[in-house]
Protein backbone atom coordinates (compact mmCIF):
# COMPACT_ATOMS: atom_id res chain seq x y z
CA UNK A 1 0.00 0.00 0.00
CA UNK A 2 1.36 3.42 -0.88
CA UNK A 3 0.66 6.20 1.58
CA UNK A 4 1.76 9.76 0.90
CA UNK A 5 2.04 12.69 3.25
CA UNK A 6 1.37 15.90 1.38
CA UNK A 7 4.18 18.31 2.15
CA UNK A 8 2.19 21.49 2.57
CA UNK A 9 4.66 22.94 5.03
CA UNK A 10 2.90 21.52 8.09
CA UNK A 11 5.28 20.98 10.95
CA UNK A 12 3.77 17.76 12.30
CA UNK A 13 4.85 15.83 9.22
CA UNK A 14 7.68 14.14 11.11
CA UNK A 15 5.44 12.91 13.90
CA UNK A 16 2.72 11.66 11.55
CA UNK A 17 5.32 9.80 9.54
CA UNK A 18 6.73 8.16 12.66
CA UNK A 19 3.24 7.18 13.81
CA UNK A 20 2.67 5.44 10.48
CA UNK A 21 6.05 3.71 10.83
CA UNK A 22 4.94 2.36 14.20
CA UNK A 23 1.99 0.83 12.32
CA UNK A 24 4.38 -0.71 9.81
CA UNK A 25 3.74 1.75 6.98
CA UNK A 26 6.52 3.71 5.36
CA UNK A 27 4.83 6.85 4.07
CA UNK A 28 6.60 9.11 1.62
CA UNK A 29 6.63 12.84 1.98
CA UNK A 30 5.82 14.50 -1.30
CA UNK A 31 4.50 17.55 -3.08
CA UNK A 32 4.55 15.78 -6.45
CA UNK A 33 1.11 15.79 -8.09
CA UNK A 34 1.53 12.42 -9.80
CA UNK A 35 2.70 10.69 -6.61
CA UNK A 36 -0.29 12.08 -4.75
CA UNK A 37 -2.77 11.22 -7.51
CA UNK A 38 -1.64 7.58 -7.68
CA UNK A 39 -1.26 6.91 -3.94
CA UNK A 40 -3.60 4.48 -2.17
CA UNK A 41 -4.00 6.81 0.80
CA UNK A 42 -3.31 10.52 1.08
CA UNK A 43 -2.69 12.31 4.36
CA UNK A 44 -2.65 16.08 4.67
CA UNK A 45 -0.97 16.91 7.97
CA UNK A 46 -0.74 20.41 9.23
CA UNK A 47 0.27 22.56 12.09
CA UNK A 48 0.18 26.25 11.47
CA UNK A 49 -2.23 28.77 10.07
CA UNK A 50 -4.87 28.29 7.36
CA UNK A 51 -3.66 31.16 5.15
CA UNK A 52 -0.06 29.98 4.75
CA UNK A 53 -1.30 26.37 4.48
CA UNK A 54 -3.55 27.17 1.50
CA UNK A 55 -0.95 29.51 -0.01
CA UNK A 56 1.52 26.64 0.00
CA UNK A 57 -0.98 24.30 -1.73
CA UNK A 58 -1.59 26.99 -4.37
CA UNK A 59 2.16 27.52 -4.85
CA UNK A 60 2.65 23.80 -5.37
CA UNK A 61 -0.27 23.71 -7.81
CA UNK A 62 -2.03 21.07 -5.69
CA UNK A 63 -5.40 22.70 -4.99
CA UNK A 64 -7.39 21.24 -7.90
CA UNK A 65 -5.61 17.93 -7.54
CA UNK A 66 -6.48 17.62 -3.85
CA UNK A 67 -10.14 18.39 -4.65
CA UNK A 68 -10.24 15.74 -7.35
CA UNK A 69 -8.82 12.85 -5.32
CA UNK A 70 -10.99 9.74 -5.09
CA UNK A 71 -8.90 7.53 -2.76
CA UNK A 72 -9.23 7.88 1.04
CA UNK A 73 -7.84 11.25 2.18
CA UNK A 74 -7.19 12.21 5.80
CA UNK A 75 -6.63 15.76 6.98
CA UNK A 76 -5.06 16.09 10.43
CA UNK A 77 -5.56 19.19 12.59
CA UNK A 78 -5.06 22.15 10.23
CA UNK A 79 -5.20 19.58 7.42
CA UNK A 80 -8.79 18.78 8.45
CA UNK A 81 -9.68 22.46 8.48
CA UNK A 82 -8.23 22.92 4.99
CA UNK A 83 -10.74 20.34 3.69
CA UNK A 84 -13.58 22.72 4.60
CA UNK A 85 -14.93 25.61 2.56
CA UNK A 86 -13.57 28.54 4.49
CA UNK A 87 -11.63 29.33 7.60
CA UNK A 88 -12.13 32.44 9.68
CA UNK A 89 -8.39 32.29 10.29
CA UNK A 90 -7.16 34.99 7.94
CA UNK A 91 -10.53 34.68 6.12
CA UNK A 92 -9.10 31.93 3.96
CA UNK A 93 -10.82 30.05 1.14
CA UNK A 94 -9.99 26.37 1.65
CA UNK A 95 -10.35 23.22 -0.46
CA UNK A 96 -14.12 23.04 -0.02
CA UNK A 97 -14.54 19.27 -0.17
CA UNK A 98 -16.45 19.25 3.12
CA UNK A 99 -19.24 21.83 3.39
CA UNK A 100 -18.37 23.57 6.65
CA UNK A 101 -16.80 26.78 7.86
CA UNK A 102 -13.98 26.83 10.38
CA UNK A 103 -14.54 29.22 13.29
CA UNK A 104 -12.37 30.50 16.09
CA UNK A 105 -13.49 29.34 19.53
CA UNK A 106 -15.77 32.07 20.90
CA UNK A 107 -14.44 33.80 23.99
CA UNK A 108 -16.07 32.51 27.16
CA UNK A 109 -15.08 32.89 30.78
CA UNK A 110 -12.73 30.12 31.79
CA UNK A 111 -12.27 28.89 28.23
CA UNK A 112 -8.59 29.10 27.48
CA UNK A 113 -7.76 29.20 23.82
CA UNK A 114 -5.83 27.44 22.29
CA UNK A 115 -7.73 24.31 23.23
CA UNK A 116 -4.63 22.43 24.28
CA UNK A 117 -4.53 19.04 25.92
CA UNK A 118 -6.41 15.77 26.22
CA UNK A 119 -10.16 15.78 25.74
CA UNK A 120 -12.85 13.15 25.20
CA UNK A 121 -14.36 11.92 21.96
CA UNK A 122 -18.10 11.25 21.70
CA UNK A 123 -19.27 9.11 18.81
CA UNK A 124 -22.04 10.65 16.71
CA UNK A 125 -22.29 8.36 13.70
CA UNK A 126 -21.25 4.85 12.84
CA UNK A 127 -18.25 4.78 10.53
CA UNK A 128 -15.41 2.35 9.87
CA UNK A 129 -12.96 5.08 10.82
CA UNK A 130 -14.22 4.84 14.42
CA UNK A 131 -13.95 1.09 14.82
CA UNK A 132 -12.76 0.16 18.31
CA UNK A 133 -13.32 3.68 19.64
CA UNK A 134 -15.27 3.92 22.91
CA UNK A 135 -17.29 6.96 23.93
CA UNK A 136 -15.13 9.05 26.22
CA UNK A 137 -11.79 7.92 24.82
CA UNK A 138 -9.14 10.62 25.12
CA UNK A 139 -7.37 12.38 22.27
CA UNK A 140 -4.78 15.15 22.20
CA UNK A 141 -5.83 18.52 20.78
CA UNK A 142 -3.93 21.71 20.04
CA UNK A 143 -5.93 24.29 18.12
CA UNK A 144 -7.68 27.65 18.26
CA UNK A 145 -10.09 27.13 15.35
CA UNK A 146 -12.64 24.37 14.95
CA UNK A 147 -15.34 22.97 12.69
CA UNK A 148 -18.81 23.18 14.26
CA UNK A 149 -20.54 19.92 15.14
CA UNK A 150 -22.76 19.27 12.14
CA UNK A 151 -23.88 16.80 9.53
CA UNK A 152 -20.40 15.56 8.74
CA UNK A 153 -19.21 15.06 12.30
CA UNK A 154 -18.51 11.41 13.10
CA UNK A 155 -17.34 12.29 16.61
CA UNK A 156 -17.51 15.46 18.65
CA UNK A 157 -15.69 16.95 21.62
CA UNK A 158 -16.85 19.47 24.22
CA UNK A 159 -14.99 22.72 24.67
CA UNK A 160 -17.41 25.49 25.52
CA UNK A 161 -19.90 23.52 23.42
CA UNK A 162 -19.50 20.64 21.00
CA UNK A 163 -17.26 20.82 17.93
CA UNK A 164 -16.36 18.28 15.26
CA UNK A 165 -13.44 16.10 16.31
CA UNK A 166 -13.72 13.64 13.41
CA UNK A 167 -15.43 14.45 10.11
CA UNK A 168 -16.05 12.58 6.90
CA UNK A 169 -17.73 13.17 3.60
CA UNK A 170 -17.26 10.56 0.90
CA UNK A 171 -13.56 9.75 0.63
CA UNK A 172 -12.48 12.84 2.61
CA UNK A 173 -11.86 12.47 6.35
CA UNK A 174 -10.53 14.75 9.02
CA UNK A 175 -9.32 14.54 12.61
CA UNK A 176 -9.03 17.75 14.58
CA UNK A 177 -6.88 16.14 17.27
CA UNK A 178 -3.46 14.66 16.65
CA UNK A 179 -3.81 10.89 16.21
CA UNK A 180 -0.02 10.68 16.02
CA UNK A 181 0.11 12.05 19.57
CA UNK A 182 -2.99 10.43 21.04
CA UNK A 183 -1.39 7.25 22.36
CA UNK A 184 -3.26 3.98 21.71
CA UNK A 185 -6.52 5.68 20.71
CA UNK A 186 -4.77 7.68 18.01
CA UNK A 187 -2.86 4.67 16.71
CA UNK A 188 -6.12 2.74 16.39
CA UNK A 189 -7.81 5.54 14.43
CA UNK A 190 -4.83 5.87 12.09
CA UNK A 191 -4.87 2.12 11.58
CA UNK A 192 -8.58 2.32 10.78
CA UNK A 193 -7.86 4.96 8.15
CA UNK A 194 -5.15 2.83 6.57
CA UNK A 195 -7.69 -0.03 6.36
CA UNK A 196 -10.46 2.00 4.67
CA UNK B 1 -13.95 18.07 29.34
CA UNK B 2 -10.34 19.02 28.97
CA UNK B 3 -8.16 17.13 31.40
CA UNK B 4 -5.47 18.69 33.57
CA UNK B 5 -2.06 17.66 32.36
CA UNK B 6 0.79 16.00 34.24
CA UNK B 7 4.05 16.84 32.54
CA UNK B 8 7.36 15.28 33.47
CA UNK B 9 10.13 17.67 32.61
CA UNK B 10 13.36 16.22 31.37
CA UNK B 11 16.30 18.58 31.59
CA UNK B 12 18.76 17.55 28.91
CA UNK B 13 22.46 18.16 29.10
CA UNK B 14 24.99 16.57 26.76
CA UNK B 15 22.37 14.11 25.53
CA UNK B 16 21.38 12.86 29.03
CA UNK B 17 18.52 13.72 31.36
CA UNK B 18 19.81 15.60 34.40
CA UNK B 19 18.31 17.24 37.44
CA UNK B 20 19.73 19.92 39.66
CA UNK B 21 18.56 21.40 42.92
CA UNK B 22 17.58 25.04 42.58
CA UNK B 23 19.00 24.87 39.06
CA UNK B 24 22.50 23.95 40.28
CA UNK B 25 24.57 20.80 40.77
CA UNK B 26 23.16 18.69 37.97
CA UNK B 27 23.03 14.93 38.42
CA UNK B 28 22.52 12.49 35.52
CA UNK B 29 19.09 10.81 35.82
CA UNK B 30 19.11 8.57 32.73
CA UNK B 31 18.90 8.20 28.97
CA UNK B 32 16.44 10.41 27.13
CA UNK B 33 14.58 7.77 25.17
CA UNK B 34 14.38 5.33 28.12
CA UNK B 35 12.84 7.96 30.37
CA UNK B 36 10.52 9.20 27.63
CA UNK B 37 9.17 5.69 27.11
CA UNK B 38 8.82 5.06 30.81
CA UNK B 39 6.70 8.19 31.23
CA UNK B 40 4.59 7.39 28.20
CA UNK B 41 3.85 3.96 29.68
CA UNK B 42 3.00 5.43 33.08
CA UNK B 43 0.42 7.77 31.59
CA UNK B 44 2.24 11.11 31.40
CA UNK B 45 0.10 13.50 29.37
CA UNK B 46 2.97 15.32 27.76
CA UNK B 47 6.73 15.62 28.05
CA UNK B 48 8.94 18.67 28.07
CA UNK B 49 12.61 18.48 27.19
CA UNK B 50 14.76 21.40 28.19
CA UNK B 51 18.21 21.52 26.65
CA UNK B 52 19.39 23.50 29.64
CA UNK B 53 22.82 24.36 28.30
CA UNK B 54 21.91 25.26 24.71
CA UNK B 55 20.94 28.84 25.45
CA UNK B 56 23.90 29.74 27.71
CA UNK B 57 26.26 28.15 25.18
CA UNK B 58 24.61 30.05 22.33
CA UNK B 59 23.79 26.94 20.30
CA UNK B 60 20.60 25.32 19.06
CA UNK B 61 18.99 22.10 20.26
CA UNK B 62 20.64 18.94 18.99
CA UNK B 63 18.10 17.52 16.53
CA UNK B 64 19.30 13.93 16.85
CA UNK B 65 17.60 13.17 20.13
CA UNK B 66 14.46 15.05 19.11
CA UNK B 67 14.08 12.66 16.19
CA UNK B 68 14.78 9.63 18.36
CA UNK B 69 12.12 10.69 20.85
CA UNK B 70 9.60 11.55 18.12
CA UNK B 71 9.99 8.15 16.51
CA UNK B 72 9.11 6.18 19.65
CA UNK B 73 6.74 8.46 21.57
CA UNK B 74 3.01 8.73 20.86
CA UNK B 75 2.20 11.50 23.31
CA UNK B 76 2.97 15.17 22.69
CA UNK B 77 6.28 16.69 23.60
CA UNK B 78 7.75 20.13 23.70
CA UNK B 79 11.37 21.08 23.19
CA UNK B 80 13.07 24.06 24.77
CA UNK B 81 16.56 25.43 24.76
CA UNK B 82 18.48 27.61 22.39
CA UNK B 83 15.67 28.27 19.92
CA UNK B 84 16.50 31.77 18.75
CA UNK B 85 15.00 31.98 15.27
CA UNK B 86 12.16 30.73 13.08
CA UNK B 87 14.67 28.45 11.35
CA UNK B 88 15.79 26.91 14.66
CA UNK B 89 12.17 26.29 15.58
CA UNK B 90 11.32 24.83 12.20
CA UNK B 91 14.19 22.35 12.50
CA UNK B 92 12.98 21.15 15.89
CA UNK B 93 9.32 20.96 14.80
CA UNK B 94 10.26 19.11 11.62
CA UNK B 95 12.32 16.69 13.71
CA UNK B 96 9.02 15.74 15.34
CA UNK B 97 8.49 18.02 18.33
CA UNK B 98 4.91 19.22 18.78
CA UNK B 99 5.71 22.50 20.42
CA UNK B 100 8.73 24.66 21.00
CA UNK B 101 9.37 26.67 24.10
CA UNK B 102 11.42 29.83 24.18
CA UNK B 103 12.83 31.47 27.26
CA UNK B 104 16.14 33.36 27.28
CA UNK B 105 16.14 34.18 23.53
CA UNK B 106 12.65 35.68 23.86
CA UNK B 107 13.95 37.93 26.63
CA UNK B 108 16.89 38.95 24.44
CA UNK B 109 14.57 39.75 21.56
CA UNK B 110 10.82 39.67 22.34
CA UNK B 111 9.71 39.92 18.65
CA UNK B 112 10.92 36.33 18.33
CA UNK B 113 7.59 35.30 19.89
CA UNK B 114 5.67 37.23 17.19
CA UNK B 115 7.76 35.63 14.45
CA UNK B 116 7.25 32.11 15.77
CA UNK B 117 3.50 32.61 16.16
CA UNK B 118 3.23 33.98 12.63
CA UNK B 119 5.22 31.10 11.17
CA UNK B 120 3.69 28.16 13.04
CA UNK B 121 0.57 29.40 14.83
CA UNK B 122 0.30 30.30 18.50
CA UNK B 123 -0.53 26.71 19.45
CA UNK B 124 3.10 25.68 18.84
CA UNK B 125 4.62 28.51 20.78
CA UNK B 126 5.28 28.10 24.49
CA UNK B 127 7.01 30.80 26.46
CA UNK B 128 8.94 29.58 29.47
CA UNK B 129 9.39 32.09 32.28
CA UNK B 130 11.95 31.64 35.04
CA UNK B 131 10.94 33.84 37.93
CA UNK B 132 12.25 34.70 41.36
CA UNK B 133 10.99 37.06 44.05
CA UNK B 134 13.41 39.91 44.69
CA UNK B 135 14.15 41.55 48.02
CA UNK B 136 11.61 44.29 47.26
CA UNK B 137 8.84 41.66 46.99
CA UNK B 138 8.46 41.85 43.21
CA UNK B 139 8.70 38.74 41.05
CA UNK B 140 11.19 39.31 38.25
CA UNK B 141 12.44 37.15 35.42
CA UNK B 142 15.80 35.45 35.21
CA UNK B 143 17.76 34.70 32.06
CA UNK B 144 20.24 31.91 31.18
CA UNK B 145 19.22 29.89 34.22
CA UNK B 146 20.72 26.72 32.75
CA UNK B 147 24.17 27.98 33.73
CA UNK B 148 24.40 29.47 37.24
CA UNK B 149 27.55 31.41 36.34
CA UNK B 150 25.66 33.22 33.57
CA UNK B 151 22.23 33.54 35.16
CA UNK B 152 21.07 37.15 35.08
CA UNK B 153 18.41 38.97 37.03
CA UNK B 154 16.46 41.26 34.71
CA UNK B 155 14.53 44.38 35.63
CA UNK B 156 11.49 42.96 33.84
CA UNK B 157 8.59 42.07 36.13
CA UNK B 158 7.34 38.51 35.72
CA UNK B 159 3.67 39.46 35.47
CA UNK B 160 4.39 42.17 32.87
CA UNK B 161 6.33 39.66 30.82
CA UNK B 162 3.50 37.12 30.98
CA UNK B 163 1.08 39.73 29.61
CA UNK B 164 3.48 40.84 26.87
CA UNK B 165 4.30 37.28 25.85
CA UNK B 166 0.61 36.55 25.30
CA UNK B 167 0.12 39.75 23.31
CA UNK B 168 3.01 38.72 21.09
CA UNK B 169 1.60 35.26 20.44
CA UNK B 170 2.48 32.83 23.22
CA UNK B 171 0.01 29.93 23.10
CA UNK B 172 1.04 28.62 26.50
CA UNK B 173 3.03 29.89 29.46
CA UNK B 174 5.22 27.71 31.66
CA UNK B 175 5.92 29.59 34.86
CA UNK B 176 8.91 28.20 36.66
CA UNK B 177 9.03 29.55 40.17
CA UNK B 178 12.74 29.23 40.90
CA UNK B 179 12.36 29.88 44.60
CA UNK B 180 10.48 26.62 45.02
CA UNK B 181 12.21 24.58 42.30
CA UNK B 182 13.80 21.30 43.34
CA UNK B 183 12.98 21.57 47.03
CA UNK B 184 9.63 19.75 46.99
CA UNK B 185 7.79 22.13 49.33
CA UNK B 186 4.92 22.72 46.93
CA UNK B 187 4.22 24.93 43.94
CA UNK B 188 4.29 28.68 44.49
CA UNK B 189 0.51 29.08 44.63
CA UNK B 190 0.64 32.80 45.28
CA UNK B 191 2.72 33.51 42.21
CA UNK B 192 0.81 31.03 40.04
CA UNK B 193 -2.49 32.53 41.14
CA UNK B 194 -1.27 36.01 40.23
CA UNK B 195 -0.13 34.73 36.84
CA UNK B 196 -3.41 32.86 36.30
CA UNK B 197 -5.44 36.02 36.66
CA UNK B 198 -3.45 37.55 33.77
CA UNK B 199 -3.13 34.44 31.65
CA UNK B 200 -5.82 33.71 29.06
CA UNK B 201 -3.82 30.91 27.45
CA UNK B 202 -2.95 27.60 29.13
CA UNK B 203 -0.71 28.06 32.18
CA UNK B 204 1.66 25.36 33.36
CA UNK B 205 3.02 25.33 36.90
CA UNK B 206 6.65 24.44 37.39
CA UNK B 207 8.88 24.15 40.42
CA UNK B 208 8.25 22.68 43.85
CA UNK B 209 6.17 19.50 43.50
CA UNK B 210 6.83 17.08 46.34
CA UNK B 211 3.52 15.36 47.11
CA UNK B 212 0.24 14.52 45.39
CA UNK B 213 -1.40 17.30 47.43
CA UNK B 214 0.92 19.83 45.83
CA UNK B 215 -0.44 18.91 42.40
CA UNK B 216 -4.01 19.11 43.70
CA UNK B 217 -3.38 22.56 45.16
CA UNK B 218 -1.88 23.82 41.89
CA UNK B 219 -4.92 22.61 39.93
CA UNK B 220 -7.63 23.52 42.43
CA UNK B 221 -6.24 26.68 44.05
CA UNK B 222 -4.13 28.21 41.28
CA UNK B 223 -6.32 26.75 38.49
CA UNK B 224 -3.36 25.86 36.29
CA UNK B 225 -3.93 23.73 33.19
CA UNK B 226 -0.91 21.54 33.70
CA UNK B 227 1.71 20.79 36.29
CA UNK B 228 5.28 20.13 35.43
CA UNK B 229 7.67 18.25 37.67
CA UNK B 230 11.01 16.52 37.38
CA UNK B 231 12.74 15.11 40.43
CA UNK B 232 9.67 13.56 42.08
CA UNK B 233 8.94 11.66 38.88
CA UNK B 234 12.53 10.76 38.02
CA UNK B 235 13.24 9.44 41.51
CA UNK B 236 10.01 7.46 41.67
CA UNK B 237 8.88 9.39 44.76
CA UNK B 238 5.58 9.98 42.97
CA UNK B 239 4.22 7.44 40.48
CA UNK B 240 1.99 8.98 37.83
CA UNK B 241 -0.74 6.27 37.89
CA UNK B 242 -1.21 6.64 41.66
CA UNK B 243 -1.07 10.42 41.38
CA UNK B 244 -3.83 10.40 38.77
CA UNK B 245 -6.00 8.16 40.95
CA UNK B 246 -5.58 10.56 43.86
CA UNK B 247 -6.34 13.59 41.70
CA UNK B 248 -9.45 11.94 40.33
CA UNK B 249 -10.64 11.13 43.84
CA UNK B 250 -10.19 14.82 44.67
CA UNK B 251 -12.37 15.77 41.71
CA UNK B 252 -9.61 16.90 39.34
CA UNK B 253 -10.25 15.90 35.70
CA UNK B 254 -7.41 13.66 34.59
CA UNK B 255 -6.90 11.24 31.72
CA UNK B 256 -6.87 7.66 33.02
Amino acid sequence: MSVVLVDAGGTNIGSVRYALQRLGVDASLTSDAEAIRTADKVILPGVGAAGPGMARLHELGLVDLMRSLTQPVLGVCLGMQLLCERSEEGDTACLGVIPATVHRFAEQPGLRVPHMGWNRLQRQREHRLLEGLADGDWAYFVHSYAVPAGDHALATTEFGGPFAAVIARGNFHGMQFHPERSAKVGARLLKNFLEL
Amino acid sequence: MLSRRLIPCLDVRDGKVVKGVRFRDHVVMGEIVDLALRYRDEGADELVFYDITASPEGRSVDRGWVERVASVIDIPFCVAGGIRSVDDARAVLHAGADKISVNSPALERPPLIDELAAAFGVQCVVVGVDSLRDADGEWRVRQYTGDPSRTQALPRRTLDWIVEAQQRGAGEIVLNCMGSDGVRQGYDLEQLGAARSLCQVPLIASGGAGTAEHFRDAFVQADVDGALAASVFHSGAIAIPALKQSLRAWGVAVRI
